[in-house]
């Protein structure tokens, strides 16, 4: 099948205004009888639902949690971009627009982007008008912060926990929804595949994860809005039960699967501590303002600090190697994340890591503490303030910045950030590829769509801060209940989809059989053993920087695991009770196969860009150098074993943009 | 360190539960205290037992799905955290530690650990929202100037992440602290004004239908909130409740 992206003629700034005006709308005594599923409730998901139920769609609703609310948008930390321009800094749709494709570094769609900037000031107006209780100034309006290197404030926020606060407007849009009777909610269910009816989506298969009940749902479309693939590297900054599960189903149906390989890993996050972490936490990007990144300039220092031996506050100035400083002069520690990851990474690999794992670097906040005390002292007027005194002063104005991820850093590694530096390393955090869309949100199976991070559309090869809330909540609120109406308009003479057809009896048998298969297994190891070598393999192989041979290997190792996994794992429990274990079971078998897509994807994507990394193709200095032939998404089309998948190449389009070097010295 | 385990197992809803002892070994300080529990689980698996149900998600005490009930205090002997942000230096080697679900009649056993905190989405069902379409044709965000004072309270508010813990606390099993964020978080907005008394009776009404238990001020919610959600807040609901009913 070829590759329509379906992008409207004319104008970019007037595509998606002649678009909606020009689609065909279904009438409200219609839309009664027309269902849809919607499966995930993050800010895409959440916001999704309680649309479309408003507009008057029967909605059903999935999510593997107890309550829509607990979806993984709520970890989210910083802020939302909106192109308000409420600063007066020369902030418009155009500046947004163009920030987010060179963020990207030029491997997104030009159209959806655009679109994505033009709705973005409406999602803030949107959520006040919910009750969101975003920041605000003493003059009681909206307040903004600067985010990821960008040279405007247009980031709202609500203190650290703007994910939490839009997630919970969107649940509340949901609950107003539910207690109509609009939306039918279904808690700790989990899609568990996709049902195609004449070559449209017809419905899913899902199981209730408290009595193992499987079940058929019906629709006459189905979204999916599961959120990023990050858990395939088992340590991520997701959540527990953040999988590629309906992502991966529906790919195995038809739809394409679209730069796997693109993937963000976030360069301040707590480092490692030993064999047994679960999950990696992150600080929030915004202590690169204040903090200084740092390793020992010399190995035998390094060494003394891993035994203890030395602090590092002992070592004088010129005992250090501020690396980021020394290698990129004009932005210093303010690097983009990939850029900042990597080097971190090339820190570390050649042995200057300064804890016991050899994976962490300092982020210190000493000379913080001597500017705000100093500015402090004169502001006071404290005349020959001491040293101490000075400390003192720069620490209350730190703390009152950044105080609750102080207390974070110092209840998970019991050290006092305030006394020693801060340790931290990079972390995986969000995935950038997905499932293929066109300019509509729908994926190449007709009726079944992806929205927020589930999708590949709008972040390119690297996201910018404070953007991921952005697109979840224009694709839910503002983007798809238009596309999804144009495709329903055809089906309000379908009259209500039937479970009861040859369709929903392979799909539930097919379910059936895998669960069947999982608790039956005579095996030797947990899924975890398994889900953790595939996390090493993808973190050594497939991680920040990659390289031809470390790929094939990653490909090799990857399928034979994948042929022990199914050999040797073994479940306990059994189908029909509360059984989590069978649940993570099918959630690694579906991350045993994208995570050899990401490594042959990674192969072919002969080129550095953004979150990729190819260490054949870097700058004599070693950036990333991206190359022209190979401006395409590449969106993969499922034929059996990963190995067998086809490529199929859309190419990238910039003609409001012009694609430039990304430089940062 | 070395540590006795005392767990809370029961099959699902409708069996019987009882607890039962767990030896664990050579647990780090610096591991989570759910990681401690995964090292229990992977020891159970291996040994072809079941593991023991609980839930967690985020492990990043924002989500609230963690909930369990350790040495007698929700989410356990530190301050401000979810069980997932507990660390093992909390205790010691040799320590005998009981871990229980949240106990309260509206929060039903599943599994284990597991309760079924569905009643909390009822009384948001029940008006836990601004009446207010997500068409994007509302006015401008900044047309209703609102205090700083008044965000700010409300945003302290609106942290509750829901997990339960001033209920499972609560020797009554009063949810009138989750109750009382929520009605909070509008009734101090200008655009929570329109449906604000409608709001507080129905949401009370639901709460007292689902089963929780009154409030007598003892304050031991407040001291074992994971979010510091303050007392303020049930004080402010009753406020409003009275000027509703009036």
């Amino acid at each position: 099948m070829a590759l329509d992206s379906k992008v409207p003629q004319g104008p970019l700034k007037d595509k998606w205004t002649d678009y909606k005006n020009h689609i065909n709308l279904v009438n409200p005594a219609n839309k009664r009888h027309i269902d849809v599923i919607v499966v995930g409730t993050g800010l895409a998901g959440g916001s999704a639902s309680a649309t479309l139920a408003e507009l008057g769609y029967n909605v059903k609703s999935f999510a593997y949690q107890d309550s829509p609310r607990r979806a993984h948008s709520i970890a989210a930390q910083g802020g939302i971009n909106a192109a308000k321009n409420y600063q007066g800094d020369g902030d418009s749709t155009y500046r947004l627009f163009y920030d987010t494709v060179k963020g990207g570094d030029y491997r997104s769609r030009e159209a959806n982007v655009y679109r994505l900037a033009e709705v973005s000031a409406n999602i803030i107006d949107q959520c006040v008008a919910q009750g969101v209780p975003f920041a605000r100034d003493y003059g009681g309006l909206l307040d903004n912060r600067s985010f990821g290197g960008v040279l405007v404030s247009r980031t709202f926020y609500a203190k650290g926990q703007t994910g939490q606060q839009l997630l919970l407007g969107a649940y509340s849009a949901m609950n107003r929804q539910i207690a109509r009777g609009k939306i039918e909610m279904f808690n700790r269910h989990e899609m568990l595949d996709v049902v195609v009816v004449d070559g449209k989506a017809r419905g899913i298969i899902a199981r209730n994860l408290v009595t193992g009940e499987i079940e058929r749902h019906a629709a006459h479309a189905v979204v999916i809005a599961s959120g990023g693939y990050g858990n395939v590297y088992f340590l991520s900054t997701n959540a527990m039960g953040s999988n590629v599960t309906a992502g991966w189903k529906v790919h195995k149906k038809g739809a394409y699967f679209a730069n796997p390989c693109y993937t963000q890993i976030h360069p301040t996050c707590i480092p490692r501590s030993g064999d047994y972490q679960s999950k990696l936490t992150l600080m929030s990007e915004s202590l690169r303002n204040d903090g200084r990144i740092w390793v020992p300039k010399n190995l035998e220092d390094v060494t003394a600090i891993r035994e203890g031996k030395l602090k590092p506050t002992q070592l004088s100035e010129d005992q250090r190697d501020y690396y980021l400083e020394r290698r990129y002069p004009a932005f210093g520690n303010l690097v983009p994340r990939d850029v900042a990851s990597r080097a971190a990474k090339e820190r570390c690999d050649a042995g200057f890591g300064v804890n016991a794992t050899g994976e962490a670097v300092y982020l210190d906040f000493a000379a913080s503490f001597e500017r705000y005390g100093s500015e402090q002292a004169k502001i006071q007027g404290i005349t020959n303030p001491s040293a101490a005194k000075i400390k003192e002063l720069g620490q209350e104005i730190v703390r009152a910045k950044y105080g609750n991820l102080f207390q974070m850093y110092e209840k998970i590694v019991d050290e006092n950030p305030y006394e020693t530096p801060m340790m931290i390393y990079p972390a995986v955090h969000y995935t950038m590829g997905g499932v293929w869309v066109d300019y509509n949100l729908m994926t190449t199976i007709p009726g079944c769509y992806a929205i927020g991070e589930a999708n590949f559309s709008d972040h390119g090869a690297n996201r910018l801060g404070a953007s991921a809330l952005m697109q979840g909540l224009a694709d839910g609120y503002f983007v798809l209940p238009y596309t999804i109406g144009d495709y329903l308009s055809d089906d309000i003479r379908t009259g209500k989809i039937s479970t009861d057809t040859p369709e929903f009896d392979v799909a539930e048998k097919e379910v059936s059989e895998r669960i069947a298969f999982f608790v039956n297994n005579k095996g030797t190891h947990s899924v975890d053993y398994y889900h953790k070598k595939l996390g090493k393999i993808m973190w050594d192989k497939c991680g920040m920087s990659r390289n031809k041979e470390g790929l094939e290997e990653a490909i090799e190792e990857i399928s034979a695991l994948r042929k022990d996994f199914w050999e040797n794992v073994i479940v306990p429990g059994t189908a029909t009770e509360y059984n989590e274990q069978l649940a993570k079971a099918g959630r690694v078998a579906d991350f045993l196969e994208l995570g050899e897509l990401f490594a042959k994807d990674a192969l072919v994507r002969e080129e550095s860009a953004g979150g990729h990394f190819r260490e054949e193709h870097q700058t004599e200095d070693g950036e990333a150098k991206r190359m022209k032939e190979f401006q395409f998404v590449s969106a993969w089309e499922y034929k059996g074993e990963p190995k067998d998948a086809v490529l199929h190449k859309e190419a990238l389009v910039y003609e409001n943009i012009e694609v430039k070097e990304r430089s940062y010295k | 360190m070395n540590l006795t385990l005392k767990i809370w197992r029961q099959k699902d809803s409708n069996s019987k539960g009882q607890m039962v002892d767990y030896k664990v070994t050579e647990i780090s300080e610096h591991m989570s205290f759910l990681e401690m529990m995964d090292v229990l689980n992977e020891q159970l698996v291996n040994a072809g037992e079941e593991p023991v149900a609980f839930d967690h998600d985020c492990r990043e005490g924002i989500c609230g799905m963690c909930s369990m009930y350790i040495n007698g205090e929700a989410h356990g002997p530190d301050r401000g955290v979810t069980t997932c942000q507990l660390h093992m230096r909390m205790f010691k080697d040799g320590d005998t530690i009981t871990i229980e679900p949240f106990r309260a009649a509206a929060f039903p056993v599943i599994k284990d650990l597991v309760v079924d905190r569905s009643a909390f989405d009822r009384i948001q069902h029940s008006g836990g929202y601004i009446s207010v379409n997500t068409s994007g044709n509302t006015q401008d965000a900044n047309s209703i100037p609102i205090a700083k004072q008044a965000a700010d309270q409300a945003m302290d508010a609106a942290t509750c992440i829901g997990c339960g813990a001033c209920v499972a606390t609560c020797k009554n099993s009063s949810a009138m602290l989750f109750v009382g964020a929520k009605v909070s978080q509008y009734a101090l907005l200008p655009q929570g004004q329109v449906e604000a008394a409608d709001r507080v009776k129905n949401m009370v009404a639901q709460m007292d239908l689902e089963g929780f238990g009154n409030c007598t001020n003892t304050g031991a919610c407040e001291v074992e909130c994971p979010k510091g959600i303050s007392l303020d807040n049930i004080a402010r609901m009753n406020r409003e409740l009275m000027k509703a009913s009036i």
